[in-house]
């Protein structure tokens, strides 16, 4: 068979299989293994969107949790209707243009992420132009403002009480949906003018200069794509949570999506979707090591917050002796995974015929 | 506001700009030598606090001696961190060096967390730092004089060792030439390590003072602070221990003075190293005392 209509039957086939898992997942599923499928679409995108930025341009950005947070307080204030917010701010009066508004998912996703987006130029401008580190610190330092700004702008983000009761308005589709949408643009993007650009800048910023690309402006504008699906994922994490508070995003949040990123391997998108399905659901079943158990005669006590002891050694091991993290910077292929399970014969007869 | 609860708020804005500056030497010795933020200084900071607090508290040792034995044990475990964490990168790309870094604090503070559980302890304060003075109407505790003697004659000491002892010239010439001072015969592993134990142990010198001051400790003590002293590194020009000092001082004072004279903005406290951060990104990124640092081919 010839490889380009193999790969178009595989591909088709394989996203109709998708469409099936989603769509049989709830009669097999509790709604503990569908909360945390759901999780994994959203930390699959907020790791592409950090990919993009640390692993295929090469920019050092921690500001993920601050955009996230951009994106899911936007997201929730339009979602809620007058009355929840009522509900809400009783402390204080909320800001009162926004009292009446509520929007649907999908402006309200795309205002999330605009916003996003609008502060990643604000932030990347002046510090994109300078050495690499600082943008690190830089952006580091933004989310922290942007946490602090939050906690005290009480009419507009409830303060550090948070939003509660933010409808739930998503489901397996939509999580996985944006997810996919993400995952193809992001593709396209790397695949195009711009996405070489990007790997130009992170293999040698002098060499890509001198052979006249504009780094400032491509290193902005995957900032800024970066920033804008960060605010995507934020949003759509506080819909599935239905309770955000400004702590939720501190600048040890970004380090999970680093995490995901790290392992899966810097410069693969496949490594990114594979290692955030992998650690999210990773994640929850380590849960056990913090409850107490009971092996027998043997009782040994819970430890709580061992989970996190645990992924930070991970993360470590992966940085120390598996740079590559799972991928490294290979991308999944169907000629592979053919290869792979033993009928490369057939690829290898239809090269010869070119 | 009146003279007297200015120069309180000038003594307090002192105190806290010199254990600023103790830590930011450290971002900024490290920053100097393998050009990288190492944010498990902040970690470091924050377990010297304890090591000092089971030393006093668990082991019943007088402070004298338990705060020395915390200094010198918090200057190995900076040894420790780089020998495990940072000289196997050493050839690595700039990011792995970054990410380990990161790695190592996240370790650290959770490990911390399981350790010494998220629940506050009270961190132990001699009498004699706790002796309270009356100047006239302000009242100032003697550890708001003791903080900035100590934090001097700890400069005074790091002064002396860089400028006048051999390792001090070792270290200034891998800060200037990394591979050239390698060529020369200069041990740069050693170096290195003693750097990272002169920067941890002014680091601990700093995280036992700042428990005194603020006696409540929990395991995430170091993130703020941590962040905060690399920002005043930047300010006053990184690299520079000079600089550091200055950035330590600048942003101690400018906390303090912010709070004092706009405490509607108290609040925002926190944010005002992130926003000065960014102001002198904009206007002198090579901070106030700063010399340029080219990127090399």
């Amino acid at each position: 068979m010839e490889y380009s209509k193999l790969k178009k039957i595989l591909t088709i086939s394989s996203f109709f299989l998708l469409i099936a898992l989603i769509y049989f997942a709830p009669n097999f599923l509790n709604d503990y293994a569908i909360r945390i499928l759901n999780l994994s679409a959203i930390y699959v995108i907020l790791a592409v969107s950090l990919n993009l930025t640390n692993g295929f341009t090469g920019l050092f950005s921690l500001g993920h949790a601050g955009f996230m947070s951009i994106g899911a307080y936007t997201t929730a204030l339009l979602l809620m209707t007058e009355k929840t917010k009522i509900m809400n701010f009783y402390m204080y009066d909320i800001w009162p243009p926004l009292q009446g508004i509520t929007l649907h998912l999908i402006p309200s996703l795309l205002m999330g992420g605009t916003l996003a987006a609008i502060f990643a130029v604000v932030i990347g401008a002046p510090t994109l132009k300078l050495r690499g580190d600082y943008l690190a610190i830089a952006t580091l330092g933004f989310g922290e403002i942007i946490r602090v700004i939050f906690t005290n702008s009480h009419s507009i983000t409830n303060g550090a009480l948070g939003l509660k009761g933010i409808p739930g308005v998503t489901n397996l589709w939509w999580n996985w949906g944006i997810a996919a949408l993400v995952i193809l643009i992001v593709k396209n993007i790397l695949d195009s003018s711009y996405g070489f650009a990007f790997k130009a800048i992170r293999d040698d910023e002098i060499a890509a200069e001198s052979m006249g690309i504009n780094i400032f402006k491509y290193k902005l504008m995957s900032f800024v794509i970066s920033a804008f699906f960060a605010g995507i994922g934020g949003g759509l994490l506080a819909v599935l949570l239905s309770t955000i508070d400004p702590i939720m995003f501190r600048f040890v949040f970004t380090y999970q999506f680093l995490m995901i990123v790290v392992i899966g391997g810097l410069g693969s998108l496949t490594g990114s979707v594979i290692s955030g399905i992998f650690i999210t659901i990773m994640m929850e079943v380590l849960r056990f090591v913090e409850q107490p158990m009971n092996l027998g005669p043997i009782a040994i006590p819970g430890i709580p917050g061992m989970r996190m002891v645990i992924y930070s050694l991970i993360l470590l091991f992966v940085i120390l002796f598996y740079q590559k993290g799972i991928m490294g910077t290979n991308e999944f292929s169907w000629k592979w995974i053919i290869k792979k399970i033993g009928l490369g014969k057939f690829i290898k007869k239809e090269a010869a015929e070119q | 506001m009146t003279i007297d609860a200015f120069l309180q708020h000038l003594a307090n804005g002192i105190s806290l700009g010199s254990l600023y500056a103790l830590i930011a030497i450290g971002y900024t010795m490290v920053y100097g030598i393998l050009r990288l933020i190492n944010f498990a200084h902040g970690e470091i900071f924050m377990l010297s606090t304890y090591v000092a607090l089971y030393g006093v508290a668990l082991f019943t040792l007088p402070w004298q001696l338990a705060f020395l034995l915390a200094i010198l044990i918090t200057g190995l475990m900076g040894v420790l961190i780089e020998k495990a964490a940072y000289s196997p990168l050493r050839e690595s790309p700039k990011m792995s060096v970054l990410i380990s870094a990161i790695g190592i604090s996240f370790f650290l503070q959770n490990l911390g967390l399981v350790i010494f559980t998220g629940r506050p302890k009270t961190f132990p304060r001699p009498d004699f730092f706790a002796k309270m003075y009356d100047f006239g109407g302000i009242k100032i505790m003697s550890l708001t004089f003791v903080i900035p003697i100590v934090a001097a004659i700890f400069l005074g000491i790091l002064v002396f060792l860089v400028n006048k002892t051999k390792m001090g010239m070792a270290m200034r010439a891998v800060s200037k030439d990394f591979e050239t001072a390698r060529l020369m015969g200069i041990d740069v592993d050693k170096v290195i390590s003693y750097t990272f134990f002169i920067g941890s142990a002014l680091a601990a010198v700093g995280g036992i003072m700042w428990g005194m001051k603020f006696p409540r400790i929990d395991p995430l003590l170091g993130l703020l602070p941590g962040l905060k002293c690399f920002i005043a590194a930047v300010v006053g020009g990184i690299g520079s221990i000079t600089g550091a000092v200055i950035g330590g001082f600048f942003l101690g004072l400018g906390e303090i003075m912010l709070v004092a004279f706009f405490p509607e903005f108290s609040g925002y406290r926190d944010a005002f190293a992130f926003v000065l951060l960014i102001i002198i990104l904009l206007v002198k990124p090579t901070g106030i005392i700063g010399e340029k640092m080219t990127e090399k081919v």
